[in-house]
């Protein structure tokens, strides 16, 4: 009876979680203006607005730059700090690490305007920049647990090895110890990018309409007018989504097997 | 310092730049702004000079006249006239307006001012407008963390509680924290059970489940709360649903209220309290429960003295985070809710986007940084190993 009454009420969950999503679909494809079920009939007309208006595809254009440029800086400096946290236990290395999570903590919307104040007295409000070194300070926790996640796996005797048999640091560093934490990497460069492509509220406060990214672009929509446009949108963003987590869970296990494999050996 | 701990050093300098100077610094440079109070002097320094020996009763000394003529001819044509008398129509409605109408006096009037003014301007006849520039004089003040929780301070310098019609801020907190328990009592509800039974089922139907938490979880939550945005229209998919049941002749209002606000907030952080949950439980197993069965305990005494209390950490970390998310939202409520139904987040951007006051956007901002810090604090208190968890 109990039994019963569990699955009912997790399968109804997990409905909850997903039919949101799938009606968007339908929706996309239809042929009238009003957003509701059923649709009249199916077309493309949403999706080809999508593509030939300037500034759905400028939005577009902008969340790749400023997701791909966040994904790189945000990857870069993450691995090399965990890399440089894991080397030793250096004093102060609680407070080192508290500090660098802390963007993770502290409420987005306080971040949102608190960098708004601060990149306006400095010029970097109202640009692509200030929009890049705000996503790569909000993504680089994540990078940073998963390259120390991976790094926990990782036995410093190799690179010691590589050292001394005369391999210069960096070439040690990239031959070495990068292509066994890769997935470490991976998953946190797949998070990066995800957080940045994803992010609103920073950018609702710092952007203005040359600078809009998806997200900010959709919101405005939703603001002033629907138009079903922004389901075409929501259909693009949800497909990328999806590719974001296959390519995570590849990773994922990936990874998996490679430390399994280490064990067993 | 060793060799390697300076190559630590070296290594994480970076990022740790990147951090201080993109994140620390602004958030410091915010919270200072929260208490500072540049305006009135910048604008009025010689006004400001002489009021300062002026003890506050009855009437300034003749001189504040002309000082006052002298500082408004001077910064007429600079930001920071406008700057000052927001400044000062934020602590007395009306101050505005008198100083915009001494401006324009000022331009056909001959000193000495203290006689002239005076007829032009009848408001600074009464002390009420100087003692106002005198108390704003201080480069610090407290004026914006005391609106924050609807405090003021009266011409006289005494602290009040602001008139009933514009206190707003402590019924918002209030707001805040009550959505944000509500949101994750009613998540903890939902996942429990949900994670259980997932937990419960093979590896290779459970990680299809999972896919089911994954796909939203990894959803951006502008196009979740989109997704609700068109459900809850008036002609939307949930109400056309309705009528064609018959269940309702007319369409209910759903969208901007806060049922919506409940339903999309949930829908958006379900997942974070289902994915501590399911792992804590994945790891626990059934095995605990089936020797407390075979120890003779009943259903309900296996569950709730055993498997509760050892699931407990994941209930704990997916709360934790589900109720300090929350607590921060602005774009679900600010799409799906009405007016009543805005949490802080909402005044933070309408402060710094609308009615454009950073005085208050620093005060809000501070104040829920210390609720979120002393949130945290007490988590850590309470809930053992959260920190480990939340890694993981």
């Amino acid at each position: 009876m109990t039994r019963i009454f569990v699955t009912v009420f997790a399968w109804a969950v997990l409905f909850f979680l997903v039919a949101p999503l799938l009606v968007i679909f339908p929706l996309s494809f239809s042929s009238g203006e009003i957003l509701t079920l059923p649709v009249p009939g199916y077309s493309l007309r949403w999706y080809e607005d999508f593509f030939l208006t300037e500034r759905w595809l400028d939005a577009t254009k902008n969340s790749f730059i400023v997701g791909i440029a966040t994904m790189i800086i945000a990857t870069v400096l993450g691995t090399t700090a965990a890399y440089g946290i894991n080397l030793t236990n250096f004093r102060g290395k609680t407070v080192v690490l508290a500090l660098l999570s802390l963007p993770m903590v502290v409420p987005l919307i306080v971040t949102a305007a608190s960098m708004y104040l601060a990149f306006s007295v400095v010029g970097l409000a109202n640009s692509l920049w200030g929009l890049i070194v705000a996503h790569t300070i909000i993504a680089t926790p994540y990078v940073l647990i998963t390259v120390l996640a991976s790094l926990q796996t990782f036995d410093p005797n190799l690179m010691r090895g590589a050292l001394s048999l005369g391999a210069r640091p960096v070439t040690a560093f990239r031959e070495v110890v990068l292509p066994l934490i890769m997935p470490g990497v991976a998953a946190g460069a797949i998070f990066a990018f995800a957080t940045s492509f994803d992010e609103l509220v920073i950018a609702i406060f710092i952007t203005s309409p040359g600078e809009f990214t998806l997200p900010r672009q959709m919101f405005a929509g939703l603001r002033e007018f629907i138009s079903p446009t922004i389901t075409a949108a929501a259909v693009i963003m949800i497909l990328l989504s999806f590719i974001l987590l296959f390519i995570s869970e590849a990773v994922r296990r990936r990874g998996e097997r490679l430390t399994a494999g280490k064990v067993k050996q | 310092m060793s060799k390697k701990s300076r190559i630590s050093w070296l290594l994480i300098a970076p990022l740790l730049a990147l951090v201080v100077a993109g994140f620390i610094l602004p958030i410091g440079y915010t919270m200072v702004k929260a208490v500072k109070n540049p305006e009135v002097t910048a604008a009025l320094p010689r006004t400001v000079m002489v009021l300062d020996a002026w003890d506050g009763q009855g009437m300034p000394p003749d001189s504040a006249w002309d000082a006052l003529a002298d500082d408004i001819e001077e910064s007429r044509r600079g930001r920071e006239f406008g700057a000052m008398t927001r400044r000062l129509n934020f602590e007395m409605n009306g101050a505005r307006s008198v100083l915009m109408q001494t401006r324009r006096a000022l331009g056909s009037l001959e000193p000495p001012y203290a006689q002239s003014l005076p007829v032009a301007v009848p408001e600074l006849a009464t002390p009420e407008i100087w003692q106002l520039i005198k108390n704003n004089s201080n480069p610090f003040t407290a004026s914006f963390l005391l609106r924050a929780v609807d405090l003021q301070f009266t011409p006289d310098g005494r602290i009040e509680a602001v008139p009933p019609g514009t206190a707003i801020f402590l019924d918002l907190f209030k707001r805040t924290f009550w959505i944000s328990i509500w949101v994750t009592v009613i998540c903890v509800v939902l996942a429990y059970p949900t994670a259980y039974y997932i937990s419960s089922l093979s590896n290779r139907a459970a990680s299809y489940a999972m896919l089911l938490v994954l796909v939203p979880f990894w959803t951006s939550i502008l196009v979740r709360t989109t997704a609700w945005f068109i459900l809850l229209q008036r002609e939307g998919p949930i109400n056309a649903g309705l009528q064609a049941a018959q269940i309702t002749s007319e369409p209910l209002q759903l969208i901007f209220t806060r049922f919506a606000v409940y339903v999309a907030m949930v829908h958006v952080l379900l997942p974070f309290q289902i994915l501590p949950l399911y792992s804590v439980m994945k790891r626990q197993g059934t095995s605990m429960l089936r020797a407390a069965a075979s120890l003779g305990a009943p259903p309900w005494r296996q569950f709730l003295l055993v498997y509760l209390p050892l699931t407990m950490p994941g209930v704990a970390a997916g709360a934790v985070i589900v109720f300090m998310l929350s607590v921060g939202f602005y774009v679900t409520p600010a799409l799906v809710g009405g007016l009543q139904d805005q949490m802080i987040s909402y005044y933070i951007a309408f402060f710094t986007n609308q009615s454009i006051n950073f005085g208050m956007v620093a005060a809000l901002s501070l104040l829920l940084l210390v609720f979120t810090g002393a949130l945290i604090l007490i988590a850590r208190r309470f809930v053992p190993g959260l920190g480990s968890l939340k890694a993981g």
